[in-house]
């Protein structure tokens, strides 16, 4: 060795070369870190951006325009047999006096183009609100009473300045005669811009300015609820069986690819072999959540299974030869030790399966979710739609109305993803804090 | 059996045994991990398994509870008997005979869960109480018995894994315990504790040996000399030697003894 040239370097010769090469590692590392910071603060912007115009697209949506009309509420005309029952109520005037009501607000008696032109600025679900009205109040009967009617969307377009008055009347949806009378509406301050309660409490309606997600959002609930219902127990039993009880073979590895696989399946896809299987080979109704609820189980059970297997292996193998060595059996073990620690980590799983199933759309346009169904689901076999299909439809639709719509059902599908998500966040920190 | 031509020296026989090994072979797969390994285990003694790392002791001793049962590659051949009973029998459900072969590991391993139900939690999968007041004496008892309960019994109710890692290993000590097992094997128990733990845990098996049989495997041999009544000494799957602890440490007859208790290698 000491007879090599290279005696190695001096402690100084050393300090120097460090030194220079510290500099050149410095620069790296603060590249390293302005990239970083750089990538964090533009996905940062998107999200802005994208929350901003969804919020300023969207908050509008969950108003709309009313005009409070003096109804008068004569108890023969309304209710013809008298029992107020919805055959007799629906067979009654309502039609007849809300427009003469808005006819009163104007001061005419009217002719007919006056008449025909009321009748399309009031919703045409005026009826069905006064009746519900009457309904909810058969005290009132008789009197005359001031209620808010949802004015057509048309007018609330109009109201909101997306109609111009500057416009020529050919080429405007309502005409000028029209405008006259909301300007006097509004002179009289009969229009108010209040929550929407047509968006939260009605249903899919052709009429914008009735369309609501109460719906579509309990179609959510019923087909999530099938879906956690299935996909959580399957997926956190097949866990386990392939983390504590299967033999390590070729036939697991098979399995285990094949899961793997399973979850980069299109979404489509699974909607394809609910069709076949459920719908045409069991028989089982369209656009109902059952059918929906099982699809969307079978989507998200890849993720659940390869959470709960990840949650599963994290447990420490310490912990099972603790339960084994005092003479807990493999069961005891699995249920008193491994699935209590492994839970969060399965619920974190099982959460962002659902998100997913809940924002999904295609496989539930296969299975016919797609349908136009203004009734409100009342069980797992009612024909339902789901929030984000009814997004999907609203999209569709050419009023403009419908685009403020879509923007706020997004908004609450949106709140609705946060909350499950913030449950699932607590629900961990609750089950974690057991050491 | 290729090159298993040692024989084991000195008396692998007791009197009185309490468990008795006879031919033991065990297989990792192809590995021969255990090479033809007889030995009696007695009533109330402290056995010591020493030898270099990868010898096979700690194998040898997850097979008298049959916790090698986890590992799926694992086979054993030969037979091992606690009172005369073959543990290795189809008959023989592992459940009741782990519950009489208690096991601490090398690393402290508490359940996540409070003092009480550590300790709590054994008697209760085998239904061995029938009252929440016997379940209190159990729990008082076998932490007594491990010298911890002066130390926890005005925080039952706090987690396990809160205690020091002495008094961890102490708390599984009483969690094995706590279901009167006959055996208690011991996998390096101190390995992972400070010298004052250690001190703590050697004093506490001196105690528990007047109840239990208790074989433990460790690296220190200090330790073995310390705490055990026989040695047994492991080298490369075989059983070299196995004496009096004193005999063991002062006069080995074999020779690979010899070279690891004057430290030629190990």
């Amino acid at each position: 060795m000491t007879n090599k040239a290279f005696k190695g370097l001096s402690p100084q010769e050393a300090t120097a070369r460090v030194e220079a090469s510290l500099k050149q590692r410095r620069k790296k590392e603060k590249r390293f870190r302005l990239m970083g910071l750089s990538a964090v603060v533009l996905a940062l912007t998107f999200l802005v951006i994208l929350f901003s115009g969804i919020l300023t697209k969207g908050l509008p949506g969950m108003f709309q325009h009313y005009v409070q009309l003096d109804v008068v509420l004569d108890k023969a005309r309304l209710d013809p047999q008298g029992d107020m029952s919805d055959a007799s109520l629906f067979s009654g005037d309502a039609d007849k006096i809300i427009l003469e009501a808005s006819l009163a607000s104007i001061g005419e008696e009217g002719g007919r183009k006056t008449k025909k032109t009321l009748r399309k600025m009031v919703s045409s679900g005026g009826s069905q609100r006064l009746i519900e009205f009457v309904k909810a109040n058969p005290e009132l009967m008789g009197t005359t009473q001031t209620i808010k009617f949802a004015v057509d969307d048309d007018i609330d377009s109009f109201l909101r300045g997306f109609i111009k008055r500057e416009t020529a009347e050919k080429d405007r949806r309502i005409n000028d005669f029209t405008i006259e009378i909301v300007d006097k509406w509004q002179e009289a301050g009969l229009i108010s811009y209040e929550l929407s309660d047509y968006l939260f409490f009605g249903s899919a309606s052709r009429d914008a300015e009735m369309a609501g997600i109460k719906g579509a959002l309990f179609g959510s609930l019923l087909t999530l609820a099938i879906c956690v219902s299935i996909a959580f127990p399957l997926g956190v039993a097949a866990a386990v069986y392939l983390e504590e009880i299967a033999p390590k073979n070729r036939w697991t590895e098979m399995i285990e690819i094949n899961i793997n696989n399973l979850a980069a399946v299109p979404s489509v896809v699974f909607g394809i072999m609910g069709l076949a299987i459920f719908i045409v080979t069991f028989g089982m109704p369209r656009s109902i959540p059952l059918v929906g609820g099982i699809v969307l189980a079978l989507m998200t059970l890849p993720t659940i299974i390869i959470s709960s297997r990840a949650a599963i292996r994290a447990v420490p193998p310490s912990i099972r030869d603790a339960a084994l060595g005092i003479g807990a059996s493999k069961m005891q073990t699995i249920f008193h030790h491994v699935l209590p620690l492994a839970m969060p980590g399965m619920l974190t799983g099982t959460i962002i399966g659902m998100a997913q199933a809940l924002g999904e759309t295609a496989p539930l346009l296969m299975i016919g979710m797609v349908a136009f169904i203004v009734d409100i689901p009342g069980g797992f076999t009612d024909p339902a739609t789901v929030l984000p299909v009814q997004i999907f439809m609203w999209a569709d639709f050419a009023e403009r109305m419908f685009i403020q719509k879509t923007s706020a059902a997004i908004i609450v599908l949106l709140a609705f993803l946060i909350t499950m998500n913030a449950a699932a966040i607590m629900l961990r920190k609750k089950l974690e804090r057991r050491w | 059996m290729e090159n298993s031509n040692i024989k084991t020296t000195g008396n692998v026989f007791v009197d009185n045994p309490r468990m008795t090994a006879r031919n033991v072979d065990v297989y990792y797969g192809d590995k021969h991990a255990i090479k033809d390994v007889t030995i009696d285990i007695g009533e109330q003694e402290v056995i010591a398994f020493i030898g270099p790392s990868g010898c096979g002791k700690s194998t040898f001793l997850r097979t008298l509870n049959r916790m090698n049962d986890t590992i799926d590659i694992c086979r054993v051949e030969g037979t091992i008997s606690l009172d005369g009973e073959d543990i290795y029998a189809p008959s023989v459900d592992v459940v009741p005979l782990r519950a009489r072969v208690g096991m601490v590991f090398q690393k402290p391993n508490p359940f996540p869960k409070s003092i009480y139900d550590n300790i709590a939690y054994g008697p209760r999968i085998h239904g061995l109480t029938k009252s929440k007041s016997e379940l209190d004496d159990i729990v008082e008892s076998a932490l007594e018995k491990a010298g911890l309960w002066n130390e926890v019994k005005d925080r039952l109710d706090q987690p396990g894994t809160g205690l020091s890692g002495g008094q961890q290993q102490r708390l599984c000590i009483a969690r094995a315990i706590a279901v009167s097992p006959e055996v208690i094997l011991m996998d390096e128990p101190c390995s992972a504790l400070d010298p004052i733990a250690t001190a703590k845990v050697e004093e506490l098996i001196e105690e528990l040996k007047s109840q239990y049989t208790i074989v433990i495997v460790t690296h220190s041999m200090q330790q073995a000399a310390r705490v055990s009544d026989r040695t047994a000494y492991f080298h490369l799957g075989d059983l070299i030697e196995v004496g009096n602890t004193e005999q063991i440490f002062t006069n080995p007859s074999h020779q690979l003894t010899q070279d690891y208790i004057t430290g030629r290698f190990g």
